[in-house]
């Protein structure tokens, strides 16, 4: 009977990872062909049904002139709104969230919870409805087109989902610690910064992994905010998508912005697969 | 040096935390508060701690307003029942924690902290994370962080509460050793617990919570002999003393129509008429030439058995020195021990004891 059950859990995993694995192994050896192997029908195994070629790799690093399609400005522009809007994001959702969870505010007939609602209903809204304003805005300040403009924009879409983690993250956080560790000689925001914050890297992680997620796959801001100044990545690649749409290129494309989440995945995993708080409140 | 509280209070909506709580507390003392669950205990540590404020009254400690040092400048330890430690830290780093906030050079930092390692049993622990130690362990870490400060006051909010019956027996035998020679020291050691055993064997003064209220100040010895009301006698016994209504009649104590016996001789000087009569239920025993009774529930309790009889409206739980079953429904002839009987007026109050207390 468990050996029935552990066939078809091995065979349910091996379902699911090829599920998962086969639209990268498509994009993976699509990057490696040409325009022939491309229409001439389906092709899976490099030099036995096509001869593999680095021109879609090359491709990246050319310029449109060149007969390339230049993504290694549009990559470090995303990287660095991503980098900043989920880092001033989880710096201030942090902080945020721990006087949510610690302190009580009312403010009329406005509570902690009610807060806390009104950052996560930032996420709420279809983003059509945030565009508009944020357009006028943007182009009152002089910042449409520029990456200080769409790091505002990211800070605005992401600290919700930091601020939304970090609440329940602090909330499980028992209050004792931060009470001994007034008795043990810190002031509040030695308590915070010497006991709190490095217990809460856990937390911090999961939520910078997901204001980065969301950062970096952004289309939707990224297309309506920019024109010809800034680039982000996504448009960039979903700019190749013509009447000849060059599939090598476009997957080497799609593959290099997956690889810094999947680095940023592996670095992080040993924070996400063990709490570190075991042992405050056993 | 002495820790003096008058009229503290702390009300949230209609409810109150404390109550109008007064008390004197000296060096080399310890305090056990004892009371139940929502008793207001812990408010009353967390108020001496300086973690909340009273809403009235006010705190001096060696005359000098206490109520105007925060927290981190308080000289105070405490110890709560969740086993509260820094998880990022190792053990040593954990028991130095206190030591380098304030300063304290590091030669001075490792010689206190190993004696408070070696004192509380955890020598070459240091190196630990916290996580890879037991319930006990985490709490005498714990422990050795209150002790490494060398604080004026030291808060023990029912410290063993959340250990296993074996360790919490240990341990208790343990903090007392460190205790008498904490307290022999300068520092004022103020336990809380809910469980009376608890309360009696560390000895020293008590005080009996209730509400938010301090209902009975006095020693340990005093508490046990003189409860001075219904609820002191329920809140320092276990099982709590057994209370019967009754009244006194012809030299007589009259429980029920089947239930009566001769007056005690501490009962002389009562006057007849109702009364609240209480029986710690190591007074209860069986005998042939009691009364009726009917088994509801038998607990066997390691060397020791806890009866819970009745007689119609009449409920008594004792406590017996043998090991027996007894199913339920069983008859059993009980006697009373009257030499211990308390007798309480109809409003709670004390009015005689076997130890002499008559008011």
């Amino acid at each position: 009977m468990s050996l029935f059950y552990s066939t078809l859990k091995y065979l349910a995993v091996t379902l699911w990872s090829m599920f998962v694995i086969a639209p990268f192994l498509w994009a993976l050896t699509t990057s490696f062909k040409d325009f022939q192997s491309v229409t001439s029908g389906a092709t899976y195994i490099p030099w036995v049904d096509f001869e593999p070629t680095l021109d879609g790799w090359r491709s990246l690093f050319k310029s449109p002139a060149q007969g390339g399609i230049a993504i290694v400005e549009p990559f470090f522009n995303s990287i660095i709104v991503t980098a900043a809007g989920s880092g001033i994001s989880i710096i201030l959702g942090t902080l945020a969230a721990y006087s949510l969870s610690r302190f009580t505010f009312r403010v009329g007939p406005i509570r902690n919870g009610d807060i806390t609602f009104f950052f996560i209903s930032q996420r709420i809204m279809p983003p059509v409805v945030l565009s508009i304003p944020f357009f006028i805005m943007l182009g009152k300040l002089g910042l449409l087109d520029t990456l200080f403009g769409l790091v505002l924009v990211y800070v605005v879409l992401l600290m919700p989902i930091a601020v939304w983690i970090m609440v329940d993250f602090f909330n499980k956080v028992p209050l004792e610690i931060d009470e001994t560790a007034l008795i043990d000689g810190c002031n509040p925001y030695q308590a915070f910064f010497k006991v709190v914050l490095p217990n809460s890297v856990p937390g911090i992680i999961v939520a910078g992994m997901f204001c980065m997620i969301f950062g970096w796959t952004d289309f939707f801001f990224a297309f309506i905010l920019t024109f010809t100044e800034v680039q982000l990545l996504p448009v960039a690649i979903v700019a190749l998508n013509s009447s000849i749409t060059p599939w090598w290129s476009l997957s080497a494309a799609a593959l290099v912005s997956v690889a810094p989440l999947v680095v940023v995945a592996f670095v992080v995993e040993r924070y996400l697969s063990k709490g570190n708080l075991s042992g405050a409140l056993k | 040096m002495s820790l003096i509280a008058s009229n503290l209070s702390i009300k949230h909506e209609k409810n109150f935390h404390l109550n109008d709580v007064s008390f004197s507390m000296s060096k080399g003392e310890i305090y056990t508060i004892i009371g139940r669950t929502l008793a207001g205990k812990t408010t009353l540590l967390k108020t001496i701690a300086g973690l909340i404020s009273p809403d009235s009254g006010g705190l001096t400690f060696d005359g000098h307003d206490f109520g105007s040092i925060p927290v981190w400048k308080r000289e105070i330890a405490m110890v709560y029942q969740q086993f509260i430690n820094y998880p990022h830290l190792t053990v040593y780093q954990n028991v130095a924690f206190p030591l380098k906030q304030r300063g304290i050079q590091k030669t001075e930092i490792n010689r206190r902290v190993i004696t408070a390692l070696s004192q509380v049993g955890l020598e070459g622990f240091g190196d630990r994370k916290i996580q890879a130690l037991s319930g006990g362990q985490q709490q005498r870490v714990a422990l050795a962080r209150s002790l490494v400060k060398e604080a004026k006051i030291v808060l023990l909010d029912e410290p063993l509460v959340n250990l296993d019956y074996k360790l919490r027996e240990q341990l208790r035998e343990e903090f007392q050793g460190i205790f008498d020679t904490k307290a022999s020291e300068d520092s004022i050691l103020i336990y809380s617990s809910t469980d009376p055993v608890e309360a009696m064997q560390l000895g020293g003064q008590i005080l009996v919570m209730d509400e938010g209220r301090i209902i009975q100040q006095a020693s340990a010895k005093e508490i046990y002999e003189n409860p001075i009301s219904t609820k002191v006698s329920q809140i320092t016994n276990d099982p709590a003393m057994n209370l019967f209504d009754g009244r006194i009649q012809d030299g007589c104590i009259v429980l029920s129509p089947e239930i009566k016996f001769d007056l005690p001789s501490h009962f002389n000087g009562l006057p007849q008429g109702d009364f609240t009569f209480g029986l710690r239920a190591a007074a209860i025993s069986l005998d042939d030439n009691g009364f009726p009774f009917s088994v509801e529930l038998s607990e066997i309790s390691g060397s020791e058995t806890f009866l819970h009889v009745r007689h119609e409206g009449l409920k008594i739980v004792g406590l017996l020195n043998l090991v027996q079953n007894f199913s339920v429904g069983e008859k059993v002839s009980v006697r009373f021990d009257t030499k211990h009987l308390y007798a309480f007026a109809p409003d709670g109050r004390l009015k005689s004891s076997p130890y002499g207390g008559l008011q």
